[in-house]
């Protein structure tokens, strides 16, 4: 029992998880193929990842509160200011981890 | 990517801590994180572990991961325009380690103007192993790292999505169809549970974009 490095199990689960995980990576770029770029195809895709974003995003701060309301503007008032990745990231976890200690949420 | 990396670790520690507590073995933990590479489906999986392997249980593991992992399907879909002249052996292997810093931080690479692939792929591999690494000492540490949500780890990736919404800002009338996706998204979530909440807030944004958008709104590439 001690010299188990992994279970046969585990592993089974592990690659049913990566086999998921793969496809969805790799078919949303196959299946694209066979569309035909139009100029209504086209700002589909460029509203794609600005809508993701905001999918993302939105329901995170409806069901997470004051503390992810504030950490998620603190990170667009730094990234406005300083239009620094690195310091929005920083300042939004910042805050949600002073507002947590505060003992907001 | 860097900006990312320091809370990315932290992330990866928080998985390898869970694990850990969940009883599995540090092989496991790290074999997980480095074949899978899906946070988010990595910590639900591990909270929903299956008692006993059937293939039931097994499909019912691969739809969890599905449903969590959905919005890589839009975002792989979303990287069409770009590495469409690549051959095929450049544009599917980077593929396979997409995730969401990796992704968006190339989205910002590309709203700039960048146009060399290999971004996406130097990005993608430097977060693989920070990633993969992290769950390491996160195992290791397993009885110190209680509480990540402390240092505010589980807002890393909302704050960061939020963030490159202002360089992606073209206007207003660019911005309904986000409007469109965040409300669609909050109402999904609050009356369904699960994950699908992401996609279908995404795919009404970018279907309105196609609709409401004036013609010829685009970026021009």
């Amino acid at each position: 029992m001690a010299a188990e490095l992994m279970r046969t199990d585990v592993m089974i689960v592990i690659a049913a998880m990566a086999l998921a995980t793969v496809a969805l990576r790799t078919t949303g770029f196959w299946l694209m193929r066979y569309v035909p770029e139009t100029p209504r195809v086209k700002r589909m895709l460029e509203a794609l990842p600005g809508s993701i974003i905001a999918a993302a995003v939105l329901p995170v701060v409806a069901q997470g509160g004051l503390v992810a309301a504030l950490a998620v503007l603190a990170a667009m008032a730094s990234m406005w200011l300083t239009r620094s990745d690195f310091v929005a990231v920083i300042t939004g976890m910042a805050v949600a981890a002073l507002a947590r200690f505060a003992g907001l949420g | 990517m860097l900006p990312l990396l320091p809370g990315q670790f932290a992330f990866g520690m928080a998985f390898g801590a869970l694990a850990a507590q969940k009883g599995f073995t540090l092989v496991e933990a790290v074999a997980m994180t480095g074949i899978v590479y899906a946070g988010m489906s990595q910590f639900v999986i591990l909270q929903s572990w299956p008692d006993a392997l059937t293939v039931s249980t097994v499909t019912a593991v691969m739809l969890l991961t599905a449903t969590v992992n959905a919005r890589f399907f839009l975002m792989s879909a979303s990287l069409r325009p770009w590495f469409s002249t690549l051959p095929v052996w450049q544009a599917y292997p980077p593929l396979t380690i997409l995730t969401d810093g990796g992704w968006l931080n190339s989205m910002r690479y590309r709203d700039r103007g960048g146009a060399d692939a290999s971004f996406f792929l130097g990005g993608q591999i430097l977060s693989y192993v920070s990633w993969t690494f992290a769950a390491l000492p996160g195992y290791l540490l397993a009885e110190r790292l209680t509480d990540p949500k402390a240092y505010g780890v589980d807002l890393l990736m909302p704050a960061f999505f939020a963030a490159l919404l202002i360089p992606s800002y073209r206007g207003l009338e660019r911005t309904i169809p986000w409007v469109i996706s965040g409300i669609v998204a909050t109402t999904v979530a609050w009356l369904t549970s699960g994950y699908w909440f992401i996609i279908a807030g995404a795919v009404a944004g970018s279907v309105s974009a196609a609709f409401i958008l004036s013609e010829g709104n685009t970026n021009g590439r």
